[in-house]
């Protein structure tokens, strides 16, 4: 009876050498390595690059242990710190001989030392967190309110277009709050800005207000649109920061999303937070208005009194330049910026394309301001400074504007870039930030293992102890279950932290339970005169009800830390119920496949060794 | 070896009363000092700046104080950590002060005054973070009683579930009385380790309900109170090994785990001896006052009987 059939053994033994193979990466470690990627979305990474690597070391005379081309870039390990630092400076120079101006990301990485097979199968090391390699967390809060304003301030813009359009005569277009208010002279002309709004901007919803002698309309955003505007906004902020981040030369960033209004920022290995601060704070925005070059008017404005409706900015060089407040357009309607050439002159130039709302303000802002000059200002924390102020020579439809004039091919590489990359399209708050130095990773691994491995070793002797070859079993039960959960966190390519490694020793800890709960049944029966056989059988069986209930409370307790936990509790949650998954299989399956090896072709199987069975009533020892 | 020689079932009813008495009072204790002392919660909770640093040698924290005072910083705790080379800083949130600029302008306070210090660790947390925190927290737990009281409704009884729960419950509530008591601080890994135990010690009034449930469908002419003895005494050994087994890995955390599992390890170690006790002694009592009986596990089996004979009838 106690006899699996074939199969059930095939299961369990192909179970355990998945859980070798995918477990085996780990325990070698990491090797040195420098990454080079590209810092350009329009800069591919190919074999080209890596030849290119190969060259530069050979010119250097640096040695390295194997090359590799991935979509992050091209690795190469070396076989220590000091190599890799070497390589990377060489890299350096021959990738961004222009320090200026980086065309790649030369950055120090860590890469698994497992042989080449295992990568091949997918068998990876478990991903370390921060709190275990070191390096700088952030959390960024998105400002939904302010992209919901800027969304409103270009739709007013929108709208003073669309009235100027259709011959409308209003008294002021405005935005109050999260409102904008139309003022009107007649109900006639407000009913026709109505149906002329309502038809050409479905985002808006339109509702009449003030009296016979004062018409209104007040427009607010549908729910929908507001939602589909957070949502880009945070696209917007994510793609930004990814090119900002790139500056500062990180291996392997983390920037997701996390729930409706916060991104995740993850920098392994940067120490330098002031710098990573800097670049991640900079909530720049980018907006077009008009120069206002009316003679007279800077000198005034520089004295303390600007006419209406302007203000003065610095221009990149120092010059102050007087600009109008009102924005023509802002950096949401740039689809693209690239630098290049003027056809005909074959300056310096960047291209920019704007989307169709975007082409045609442009169209008609030009149009009316042939000869004047229009500037590009990027304002950061309030602050503004203009990128430049080009003259607008002729009406520009179509979208495609090209500025050009008084620019080196760098400036329109930096002015391309900063254009593209440099605005957020929702400001951001640093809301929670997490440094962790690298001596302390290391230590938090130490200290995670070691508490994982004494306290098993503990509970290894005692079971052993207590219960001899079913002791023995049990704790053989429990490593495949720890080999299983490594494995399968492995697999995952799961982000372990020092509460992961916590969760990990706990689950082993409670895991233990399932075994002594098998045991101390089997015990019982034979306590009651069952024969040895038969109270193997009936002790497994059994115990499965009560191994399943309690393990499926403990399940319920680790799912709530799942939907609620963030950061640390999360990953203690996700180790936790893994772990009690692994634990049902390797408790019961696992452990009742070698007992049934050991035991079960036993015809007359007299005793077991599962240490000492004492009867009430029989004298103490007599049993065994 | 065989730890537990137990010749009759014991007693464990006849002291019901006692046990509940003295749980009643642990319980009534932790809540006086919860409400009285409350809880130390870390800056994830509340907000602030926390920022751990390295000495070569022995940290002097008075110059580490006066560093701070003088750079103009106030409210500021500084501890040792650990051992005396760390210490750990830690700052309030402010205003409107921007707080995520204070662990550099803090570090170059320290260089000037009391320098030879390396940054180790810098956790700066904003205030909507940390109120958010303490409701995911709030609703975690809830989900994990509501969860737990339907699975074992649905499994056993709800006499049962209300029982394990309620026991259980308590046990969270005297972590946390011990946690306000010693004022040691509240965090995040030692709610995750709260949820845990909960999830955990639910298991030992699972396992007692099993064999309760056992019991009733097997051995007829057992009082209700004698059933339950029965349980409890024959899963005893099974429980206090179990526990016994879990808390030499806690114990292990507990000396090698260092300062960041210290507490994680300290609530586990509370909840599991707390959670033998609450489990065996404090459920099974309450499931015997709620009116358990041997007829609410075999009806079912009636039921199925029943309408057999009815069949019959027609």
């Amino acid at each position: 009876m106690n006899r699996y059939p074939l199969w059930k053994y095939v299961t369990v033994a192909i179970a355990l050498v998945l859980g070798f193979i995918y477990t085996l990466p780990n325990f070698f470690g990491e090797s040195p390595a420098v990454q080079v990627s590209s810092a350009k979305a329009t800069l591919k990474v190919d074999h080209k690059t890596q030849n290119r690597v190969e060259e530069a070391l050979k010119a250097a005379n640096i040695a390295h242990n194997g090359i590799q081309l991935d979509f992050n870039g091209v690795k190469t390990r070396f076989k220590d710190t000091d190599t890799q630092l070497k390589a990377k400076d060489a890299l350096e120079k021959a990738f961004n001989p222009d320090a200026a101006d980086p065309q790649y990301v030369v950055a120090l990485n860590l890469l698994a030392a497992s042989p080449q097979w295992l990568t091949s199968l997918h068998a990876l090391p478990m991903y370390l967190g921060l709190d275990l390699r070191g390096g700088v967390h952030f959390l960024l809060q998105v400002d939904m309110k302010g992209a919901l304003t800027k969304r409103l301030d270009s739709t007013s813009a929108d709208l003073r277009t669309l009235m100027r359009d259709k011959n409308l005569r209003h008294g002021g277009v405005n935005r109050e709050g999260d409102r904008i208010v139309i003022k009107f002279r007649d109900a006639e002309t407000q009913n026709k800005a109505r149906f002329a709004i309502s038809e050409s901007q479905p985002d808006l919803q339109v509702v009449e207000a003030g009296d016979a002698s004062e018409p209104r309309l007040i427009a607010t955003l549908k729910v929908q649109a507001q939602q589909k505007i957070g949502e880009s906004a945070l696209k917007q902020n994510i793609t930004t920061l990814h090119n900002r981040i790139n500056e500062l030369g990180v291996a392997e960033p983390v920037i997701q999303q996390q729930g409706q209004d916060r991104i995740v920022v993850q920098l392994p290995g940067v120490q330098d937070t002031a710098k990573a601060k800097d670049i991640l704070g900079r909530t720049a925005t980018l907006e077009i208005r008009l120069v206002d070059d009316t003679p007279g008017a800077l000198d005034a404005a520089l004295a303390g009194n600007p006419p209406f409706g302007t203000e003065v900015y610095s221009e990149r060089g120092g010059q102050p330049l007087l600009v109008k407040k009102q924005v023509v357009l802002t950096g949401d309607r740039l689809t693209d910026a690239q630098p290049g050439f003027d056809n005909q002159t074959q300056e310096p130039a960047v291209h920019l394309t704007l989307d169709s709302a975007g082409a045609r303000i442009f169209k008609d802002v030009t149009r009316e301001n042939v000869n004047k000059r229009m500037a590009i200002l990027l304002i950061e924390k309030g602050k503004g400074e203009v990128v430049t102020a080009p003259v607008i020579r002729t009406e520009i439809g179509g979208g495609r504007v090209q500025i050009s004039g008084r620019m080196t091919t760098s400036e329109a590489n930096d002015t391309a870039l900063l254009l593209r990359a440099g605005s957020l399209a929702a400001p951001m708050d640093i809301i929670e930030e997490r440094t962790i130095g690298p001596s302390l990773g290391a230590e938090n691994i130490q200290k995670g293992f070691h508490s994982t491995m004494w306290g098993f070793a503990a509970i290894a002797v005692f079971m052993i102890l207590y219960y001899q070859m079913f002791g023995l079993v049990s704790v053989l039960a429990l490593a495949s279950n720890l080999l299983f959960l490594v494995a399968i966190l492995s697999l995952l390519q799961a982000t372990l932290t020092l509460p992961g490694i916590a969760a990990i020793a706990l689950t082993l800890g409670m895991a233990i339970d399932a075994n002594v709960l098998i045991n101390e049944r089997i015990r019982e029966e034979l306590r009651a005169g069952m024969p040895p056989q038969a109270a193997i059988s009936e002790g497994y069986e059994r115990a499965f009800g009560t191994i399943l209930d309690s393990n499926i409370t403990t399940l319920i307790a680790g799912l709530a830390l799942l939907i609620f936990g963030s950061g640390p509790v999360r990953g203690f949650a996700v180790v936790h119920c893994l772990g009690i998954l692994t634990s049902i299989f390797s408790s019961v399956v696992v452990s009742r496949a070698l007992v049934n090896l050991i035991y079960g072709r036993q015809k007359k199987l007299t005793k077991v060794a599962i240490g000492q069975v004492w009867k009430p009533g029989v004298a103490a020892g007599a049993q065994k | 070896m065989e730890f537990f020689r137990i010749k009759k079932d014991i007693p464990f009813m006849r002291h019901a009363l006692t046990f509940n008495v003295i749980s009643l009072v642990t319980f009534i204790l932790a809540v006086f000092f919860l409400f009285t002392k409350g809880l130390h919660l870390s800056v994830e909770f509340t907000g602030g700046t926390l920022i751990e640093v390295k000495y070569e040698q022995s940290a002097d924290l008075e110059k580490v104080r006066g560093a701070l005072g003088k750079a103009g910083f106030s409210d500021f705790s500084v501890q040792n950590f650990g051992s005396s080379q760390d210490v750990m800083i830690r700052l309030p949130l402010k205003g409107d002060q921007n707080t995520n600029q204070i662990g550099d302008a803090v570090m170059s306070a320290l260089q000037a005054d009391a320098p030879g210090g390396t940054k180790q660790r810098v956790e700066f947390v904003g205030p909507q973070v940390g109120k958010e925190l303490a409701e995911n927290g709030a609703m975690a737990l809830l989900l994990v009683v509501i969860g737990i009281v339907i699975y074992l409704a649905f499994r056993f009884e709800w006499r049962f579930s209300v029982s394990a729960i309620i026991a259980n419950l308590h046990d969270v509530v005297i972590i946390l009385g011990f946690f306000a008591f010693f004022q040691w601080e509240f965090s995040l890994s030692v709610l995750a380790a709260v949820l845990a135990v909960l999830g955990y010690s639910v298991n030992e009034s699972v396992v007692v309900f099993d064999r309760v449930r056992e019991t009733f469908k097997k051995v007829r002419g057992l009082s209700t109170p004698e059933v339950l003895d029965h349980a409890i005494t024959s899963t005893i050994s099974r429980t206090i090994i179990t526990h016994g087994s879990t808390q030499l890995m806690v114990l292990s955390m507990l000396i090698f785990g260092g300062e960041t599992l210290h507490y994680f390890a300290m609530a586990l170690t509370i909840g599991i001896c707390f959670g033998i006790y609450s489990s065996v002694l404090v459920a099974s009592p309450l499931v015997m006052w709620l009116g358990v009986s041997r007829e609410q596990f075999i009806r079912q089996k009636k039921v199925v009987e029943g309408a057999n004979e009815e069949g019959a009838v027609v």
